[in-house]
């Protein structure tokens, strides 16, 4: 009765091995299947009392696990032991690629795998519930829980080794295909058993150096190398959060724009016509009179209306403070051309030009204006016209091009990161 | 619960059936297999050293599913080609039976279901899809396994050791199914996976070392 046979703990035992004579302790009590001798590499059946070999080894090279058989720890919250090791392959475009699979046993759960690529680490656990899709394992996007799935890559995969025991039989050489589904960090993944069984298991990434501590193992995990389906990207949620900070700066830049739209007044400070002849001096300069800008410093503008006409001019202005003598100084070519070619008629430049002198002072100023053009060429009528507080927008755009580099060049690297991670797989 | 005490037509052990829905039990000294016709108790057959198992789970572990508990009453250990798995005979508050199976510590919990349409064998093969009870159900194993040993009180006479075919299915939501071809008509099995933690057992195996 159960209380006859319950009571004592179930006792750990170990099996000798037929072929060489080692012993090898079975560490997962009367779930093992399959030990492998830990001497010679025989598959061993545990089940049966005289044990007997069921596959020799015959692989040249001897595969060494990074985790050795006995390590114990607590795997994502749970403690477990490392009973068994395979390594198996899948061969794509004439490649082999190979990974390696920890057991993982606790008496009283499911057995999960740990598994190894390239220093890419998953713990892996079978799911009791379906994933959303179609009844077997194909290329659609799958749901489970809360996440979509992406299909990542459908192979036959193959054991190449296996080393410590089992609780279901394994031989070198057995074939199951699997097909991979991801959602950093997670992956989804069917293994389809011929016409027997289709296996789902949920896979969580977790780095190296996690599992050393959670194992207590000794010395350093392997450098991951590349890009693992499920690796997490490293730029996470920072480029959403970046462009979350950049619209909340542009909507404020904006707002800004606006303010500064409808608040600037535009007065006109001084307006005043002149006559440069440049067939009478190549150069001329003349200082206007003195008028006033008043308010809070503001953007001044300048604008110069030619009568120019397949001909060029140069202005110089100088806006200068008439109580302080300080300077704004700023020249302007101006040339307009036009002509008919080719049956198409076309011009170039403008007879006018505007340019803006940002945060000028209040005070009493006066232009003064130089002129320069050919001798050759015909008098030029031009109107020269000062505004007091213009609205400027070049300020907004700049710094709404410097809001929106830093999430331009987050999102491009991380799209970067998950095309290294794509290339790898059936849709690269 | 009515406990009827009787001896074992075999060795003249007392044997108690705690469980009045219980058909079979197992001489605990002798591994008879007996059989109740109500009074009296015939020997039908004898099973052998259970095979090492190590299920956490033992006879009159208690436990919980949904707002009920229940007690483990006897099992079932089946092989297959692959391994093994138990099904554990669980008698529910109120007297009902059930089933808890255990797949190397995969649990699931399931009750025989009448008057539902269920499929052949050939038409339940890998991925096809039956609802039942408005619940679509999606076939995830098609097992060909035969009894390894009984253990306890069970609710039915059964000890036959050829294969016989069992398909599981589950759903999205973690519904869980089972139709067992052992029988001319097969036998549907519907509940849900469950895990560890929710099961709350009580009086488990304990593990040395662990």
């Amino acid at each position: 009765m159960a209380e006859a046979h319950g009571r004592r703990p179930v006792s750990v035992r170990s099996v000798n091995c037929p072929n060489c004579g080692a012993a090898t302790a079975v560490r997962t009590f009367g779930h093992a299947v399959n030990v492998v001798c830990q001497s010679c590499g025989s598959i061993l059946d545990a089940a049966n009392p005289g044990v007997t070999i069921l596959q020799r080894f015959t692989e040249a090279v001897r595969e060494e696990p990074l985790i050795p058989l006995g390590t114990r720890g607590k795997l994502l919250d749970i403690e477990c032991e490392v009973v068994g090791f395979q390594v198996r392959q899948i061969v794509v475009d004439g490649v082999a690629y190979r990974w390696r699979e920890y057991l993982l046993f606790n008496p009283y759960r499911e057995f999960r795998y740990l598994t190894e690529y390239a220093g890419h680490w998953n713990v892996v656990s079978t799911i009791s519930a379906l994933p959303d899709g179609g009844p077997t394992p194909d290329e659609s996007t799958r749901s489970y829980g809360e996440r979509e799935y992406r299909h990542f890559q459908t192979a036959d995969a193959t054991t190449t080794f296996v080393l410590g025991e089992f609780p279901w039989q394994v031989r070198v050489g057995d074939t199951t295909t699997g097909s991979d589904y991801v959602a950093p960090p997670f992956m989804l993944s069917a293994e389809v058993d011929a016409d027997k069984e289709v296996t789902w298991s949920l896979g969580r990434y977790v780095r190296g150096d996690e599992i050393w501590s959670s194992l207590s193992l000794s010395g350093a995990p392997p450098d991951p190398i590349g890009v693992f389906a499920n690796q997490p990207s490293p730029f996470g949620d920072a480029p959403r959060a970046m462009w979350r900070t950049a619209s909340r700066l542009a909507a404020l830049a904006a707002l800004l724009w606006i303010v500064h739209l409808a608040s600037a007044r535009g007065t006109q400070a001084f307006a005043q016509a002149y006559t440069f002849e440049p067939n009478a001096a190549a150069e001329t300069s003349l200082v206007t009179p003195v008028f006033e800008l008043d308010g809070r410093p503001t953007a001044v503008e300048i604008e110069t209306t030619t009568s120019l006409d397949n001909q060029w001019m140069f202005v110089g202005y100088a806006l200068v403070n008439d109580e302080t003598g300080q300077a704004f100084e700023v020249g302007r070519d101006v040339s307009y051309y036009r002509g008919y070619e080719d049956g198409e008629s076309w011009t170039e430049g403008s007879p006018s030009d505007t340019v803006e002198l940002p945060s000028v002072p209040r005070g009493r100023y006066f232009l003064r204006i130089e002129t320069e053009g050919e001798r050759t060429a015909v008098p030029v009528r031009y109107r020269v016209r000062v505004v007091r507080d213009v609205s400027s927008s070049l300020r907004f755009l700049v710094a709404l091009v410097l809001i929106a580099i830093p999430p331009i060049l987050a999102s491009w690297r991380a799209a970067m990161f998950e095309g290294r991670r794509w290339q790898e797989s059936d849709h690269g | 619960m009515t406990s009827r005490a009787a001896s074992c037509p075999n060795c003249g052990a007392p044997l108690v059936y705690r469980w009045s829905s219980s058909v079979q039990t197992v001489c605990e000294y002798c591994h008879s297999i007996v059989v109740r016709t109500d009074v009296d108790v015939k020997k039908v057959g004898q099973v052998a050293d259970l095979p090492d198992d190590a299920s956490p789970i033992q006879l009159s572990t208690e436990g919980r599913y949904g707002d009920k508990g229940f007690v483990v009453a006897g099992r079932i250990i089946y092989q297959y080609e692959q391994g093994g798995w138990n099904e554990w005979r669980i008698v529910l508050d109120g007297g009902a039976d059930g089933w808890l199976s255990d797949a190397q510590n995969a649990f699931a919990v399931s009750f025989l279901t009448s008057g539902l349409k269920i499929p052949t064998q050939a038409q339940a093969a890998l991925g096809r899809r039956f609802v039942w009870n408005d619940t679509p159900f999606t076939v995830v194993s098609r097992t060909l396994a035969h009894y390894a040993g009984v253990e306890g009180e069970l609710p039915f006479e059964y000890w036959d050791k050829t294969d016989v075919t069992f398909v599981d299915l589950r759903s999205a939501g973690a519904d869980f199914a089972t139709i067992d071809y052992s029988d001319e008509a097969p036998a549907l099995y519907i509940g849900k996976a469950v895990d560890f933690d929710t099961l709350r057992l009580r009086n488990v195996r304990t593990f040395e070392g662990w």
